[in-house]
């Protein structure tokens, strides 16, 4: 099943879906298991995963650090496709992969497309790569039924969401606010009206990430968008408080 | 040969080589950039403004010098010197930052970011914040904050704020990507100054257009004193831009030969060097906003580089160099940290130049190779900065045992003025 029939699907029973987000190898890839049991359990509909890239520039310092930390301790892109193979077998939830461009052109776009297949995933998110550049790459991935998640921002024209929404297959991401990942979004008519510029110009649901923490965040998304994106806040929770902390963010999250 | 025509081509693109590859956040700031730049490269009142304004402020033209001493010394061709070095803050970094800062006059922008490696291009970007009235912050490795304190001084006193950055190798790249992020945050009202012809488009070009300043002037001095166009014509490279600013003025003669000197470090084989096209190592990826060669690994991620020289030491190149290195149009060859040494103790005992260790790699090529060549040929240096400035690095690097007791006692001074 494709993405986007996968998130009209879940649709059915709940009206907020969460995504969720860890680093590949980050604390370590038995940690990750630990946090997608976790998450699965919480009822977590989607989940990237991040391969670590040693340029994560559109990152702020929580995953700078993971992504770091995770290649000093010899994470490879092998061992990130294994992973996912591991994880998509394993879950219901579905999984896309999360990284920067060079990590796909070193490896080529159509093997890329194809490992991707391979392992289970349904989509990626490469925030460094414009749809300018992106034709090659996206032909290849309709042909393999992957989906090209689009971002869509505060600071893009109607003219240019236009042309995103044109690109758009299977959900957008929609960016609530600048900046990276990892500080708090003040949720406010801002995101509303940003959701509501997104719906004028695609078809496909709107997922909205980039300072999510809260039950209040989900509450205030709930009936504009399609998706909640959390990562930077469950990381946090992680590092601060384990499986335990854990668990409880994501029981309030999803209550 | 105009390589920035892209009417046959892709905007952006040398070859395969550039683009713009960053955040879809940034995509509206980089069109305002992109068309600010064509209207200040379309107006001649621009390109005057920022002339005088170099004339004034930071005395150009720069000389072009006659190594008289060191030509007879090596018996072979005439050597030439761009004296880039003589600039106000000590190198050719000031020209794209002035230009810079008239453009960011013109985007209606009050806040600059910089990031830098030597911190070269940190103290010029201070010092135009100063003069125009620009907030600002410079990014600099914390390893580079910290063996270049003199650099971080100025900018400080000059009124800017220097961040260290903790991430990654703590160098130059990290810097890179700490501005871009400063820049996805506060694009509204800040204008992200690089340093070098890297980056995404319209970067690689407009540093470019700024540093050919350097060329125009060099040729016609040259012609000028000698009354023909140099054989060779020798820049060190690290991002790429005083290489480029020279060069320029060169592109359309076939007889002129140019060479691009990159940073050899520890040599051939030692994998501590930033040498991306002068050796094998480097292969092509997409990173910091831009396509061409990096030093990284199978996976794509980035190696650590290593220069005796800070400003050399950087993982990717300017795009339109990759192009020029492809096409044959550039050759690439490397100076070692060992030969750089040499040759610095050589100009300064010699010709009275201190050239900063940076320039120094274009010197070690220049002069190895105009040992070999004929009297009556001419090869032209572009010595980009001067190194009296870095005292602290050459002292370092020439080892210099007094300079070191200096230091020993001024530390023993400050502890006493402490306690």
């Amino acid at each position: 099943m494709g993405l986007e029939a996968f998130i009209a699907e879940r649709k059915q029973d709940k009206d907020l879906l969460v995504m969720a987000h860890v680093v590949c190898g980050y604390p370590s890839f038995e940690d990750n298991m630990q946090e997608l049991e976790i998450m699965a359990e919480a009822g977590v509909d989607l989940v990237e995963l991040q391969f670590p890239f040693s340029e994560p520039s559109a990152d702020g310092p929580l995953f700078v650090r993971a992504n770091e930390q995770s290649l000093k301790a010899g994470t490879t892109v092998d061992q990130c496709f294994e992973f996912m193979a591991k994880v998509s077998a394993r879950f219901p939830f579905k999984v896309l992969m999360m990284g920067y461009y060079n990590t796909v052109f070193k490896m080529g776009e159509e093997l890329f497309v194809q490992r991707l297949r391979e392992a289970g995933g349904v989509g990626y998110i490469l925030p460094d790569l414009p749809v300018e550049e992106s034709a090659n790459l996206h032909q290849l991935s309709a042909d393999a039924g992957i989906e090209p998640i689009i971002l869509m921002t505060p600071t893009s024209s109607d003219k240019r969401l236009a042309q995103l929404g044109a690109a758009s297959r299977g959900m957008v991401y929609a960016v609530a606010r600048k900046g990276v990942t990892g500080s708090k979004t003040n949720m406010g008519d801002d995101v509303i009206a940003l959701i509501d510029r997104c719906r004028q110009h695609t078809n496909v649901p709107i997922g909205v990430g980039f300072g999510i923490t809260s039950k209040a965040d989900m509450d205030f998304l709930r009936g504009s968008a399609d998706l909640a994106i959390v990562g930077t806040a469950a990381l946090q929770t992680w590092e601060d408080s384990g499986a335990e902390g854990l668990k409880a963010f994501f029981a309030d999250l999803l209550a | 040969m105009d390589i920035f025509d892209f009417s046959d081509g892709r905007e952006g693109y040398y070859g395969e080589y550039g683009g713009v590859f960053l955040p879809e956040i940034l995509h509206a700031t980089i069109e305002e950039l992109l068309e600010c730049f064509r209207e200040c490269k379309a107006d001649p009142k621009f390109w005057q403004d920022y002339v005088s304004l170099l004339q004034n402020y930071s005395g150009r033209p720069t000389p072009v010098t006659y190594l008289e001493n060191l030509s007879r010394e090596l018996g072979g061709a005439q050597i030439y010197v761009k004296r880039d070095d003589l600039n106000h803050t000590g190198s050719h970094k000031v020209n794209n930052v002035m230009g810079q800062g008239l453009l960011t006059q013109r985007l209606g922008k009050k806040r600059v970011i910089a990031e830098t490696g030597a911190g070269q291009h940190g103290f010029a970007t201070a010092t135009m914040a100063a003069k125009f009235g620009f907030d600002c912050k410079i990014y600099m490795g914390a390893v580079d904050v910290a063996r270049q304190r003199p650099n971080v001084f100025w900018m400080e006193n000059l009124g800017a704020e220097v961040i260290a950055v903790e991430d990654g190798q703590k160098t130059l790249k990290d810097a890179v990507n700490e501005c871009m992020r400063d820049w996805v945050t506060n694009m509204a009202d800040t204008h992200y100054i690089l340093g070098t012809a890297c980056g995404p488009h319209p970067f690689p070009e407009m540093v470019s257009w700024f540093q050919s300043i350097i060329g125009m002037e060099a040729r016609e001095q040259i012609v000028a004193q000698t009354g023909r166009l140099p054989n060779r014509v020798y820049a060190c490279v690290g991002g790429g831009s005083n290489a480029m600013g020279l060069f320029q003025g060169f592109f359309d003669e076939p007889n002129v030969e140019l060479i691009g000197c990159e940073a050899g470090g520890e040599g051939v084989g030692s994998y501590m060097h930033s040498a991306r096209l002068a050796y094998d190592d480097a292969s092509v990826g997409v990173a910091q906003g831009y396509k061409t060669y990096f030093l990284q690994n199978d996976e794509g991620n980035m190696s650590e580089t290593h220069s005796v020289a800070a400003g050399l030491d950087y993982i990717g190149v300017n795009p339109i160099f990759s192009y020029l290195h492809d096409q044959g149009k550039v050759r690439f060859e490397a100076a070692t940290d060992a030969e750089v040494k040499e040759t610095l103790k050589l100009t300064m005992r010699t010709e009275g130049l201190i050239p900063a260790l940076e320039s120094t790699h274009g010197f070690v090529v220049a002069l190895k190779e105009a040992a070999t060549m004929a009297k009556d040929e001419i090869v032209l240096v572009n010595m980009s900065g001067r190194g009296d400035k870095d005292i602290f690095t050459i002292a370092d690097a020439l080892d210099d045992a007094k300079w070191k007791s200096f230091i020993c006692g001024k530390a023993d001074q400050y502890r006493a003025e402490k306690k």
